[in-house]
């Protein structure tokens, strides 16, 4: 599945088997988009938090 | 009939691995996104979509405890629980719990503020390792190696208005190999170690900076501690990160609370995320 990016108009290609949460990169510009729905033929995206000071394992 | 609920706020690998695995065994899951969820003074009862036994792997420490709090408080079981979340989170109070359960680890001593942080350095010497005491994947982890480099740490993190910037955490330079090792501990059980050596120019071994892993033999002693430390900080699912000093041997100086074992599985045989998952089945009919 494709979608651009809203940032810079990049193609952007979500793998099949992308979960609702996983985080997609622009190859161009490297904002990450969180995909937030996704169905058969559609898949919604926000823009993903910032990596935060507190993030880790 | 038992449902999981895996609680992520950003979906990695690991995640993705122990919900299909959840699934693959005919068990119900849910997968729940935890900046959506909300609580207040009058929540009470668990929703039924939190299911029997929560595995939380939210990646914002902070986020993560807190949530960890409330849901426990409307009791729900929790995996890691609160208190070994605290503990895990927290590289000052993974240290003092360690010591005082006579696990070995590095020798770390911390400071308040930038002045005695400053008389710390002087009197401690260098080289010596600075790491923030909230955070992961080796970020903001140096080596100071002189007087020069300490002064531009200090200056660095005097500029710095994060909550955590004014606990400093120092420790000793370990004579090491270039490898540290990571072991993935399921209740009393050891699913995974793997060497993780440092790539090249990098004297960090996190996977996150580049870092190559190999299967990891256990041996008696290798054991009794990683089990000892997974036990001192009160046992879950847990990834606890050794160094080997070429004088004292074993060092505990990590125990990871959300662990991440992309590294672990790309080598180990063990089935990582399946063991995970009975272990939370085993949790839920307690």
């Amino acid at each position: 599945m494709k979608k651009e990016c809203k940032d810079c108009g990049a193609e952007l290609t979500i793998p099949q088997d992308s979960m609702v949460g996983e985080i997609i990169t622009c190859p161009d510009c490297g904002t990450d988009f969180e995909i937030v729905s996704k169905n058969q033929d559609t898949v919604e995206m926000k823009e993903a938090e910032s990596v935060g000071e507190d993030w880790g394992q | 009939m038992n449902r999981i609920c895996i609680i992520y706020d950003k979906l990695r690998f690991e995640e993705k691995q122990i919900y299909n695995k959840i699934k693959e065994k005919g068990i119900d899951a849910s997968l729940v996104d935890g900046k959506s969820i909300t609580f207040d003074t009058e929540s009470s009862k668990p929703d039924p979509i939190f299911g029997d036994i929560i595995f939380q792997r939210v990646i914002s420490y902070i986020r993560g405890l807190h949530l960890t709090y409330c849901l426990e408080e409307i009791g729900l079981p929790v995996v890691n629980s609160f208190n070994v979340s605290e503990i895990c989170g927290n590289k000052l109070i993974t240290s003092m719990v360690l010591k005082k359960n006579n696990v070995p680890t590095p020798k770390t001593t911390f400071a308040f503020s930038t002045e005695s942080a400053r008389e710390c350095m002087n009197k401690l010497g260098y080289p010596l390792v600075v790491k923030p005491i909230i955070g992961s994947w080796g970020r903001g982890v140096y080596q100071i190696k002189d007087h020069t480099m300490a002064k531009i740490f200090l200056d660095m993190r005097e500029e710095n208005d994060n909550l955590f910037s004014r606990i400093y955490y120092f420790q000793e330079l370990v004579d090491r190999p270039t490898r540290d090792i990571r072991c993935i501990v399921i209740g009393n059980e050891i699913a995974a170690s793997v060497y993780r050596y440092s790539p090249e120019n990098e004297w960090r071994t996190n996977v996150a900076v580049g870092g190559r892993t190999e299967v990891a033999p256990l041996n008696p002693e290798l054991r009794e501690i990683v089990l000892k430390a997974s036990k001192a900080v009160g046992e879950g699912i847990l990834g606890v990160d050794l160094m080997e000093d070429r004088e004292t041997g074993y060092l505990v100086h990590e125990v990871n609370n959300t662990v991440e074992f992309r590294g672990a599985s790309a080598v180990s045989k063990s089935d990582i995320a399946g063991k995970m998952v009975d272990y939370l089945l085993e949790k839920s009919n307690k």
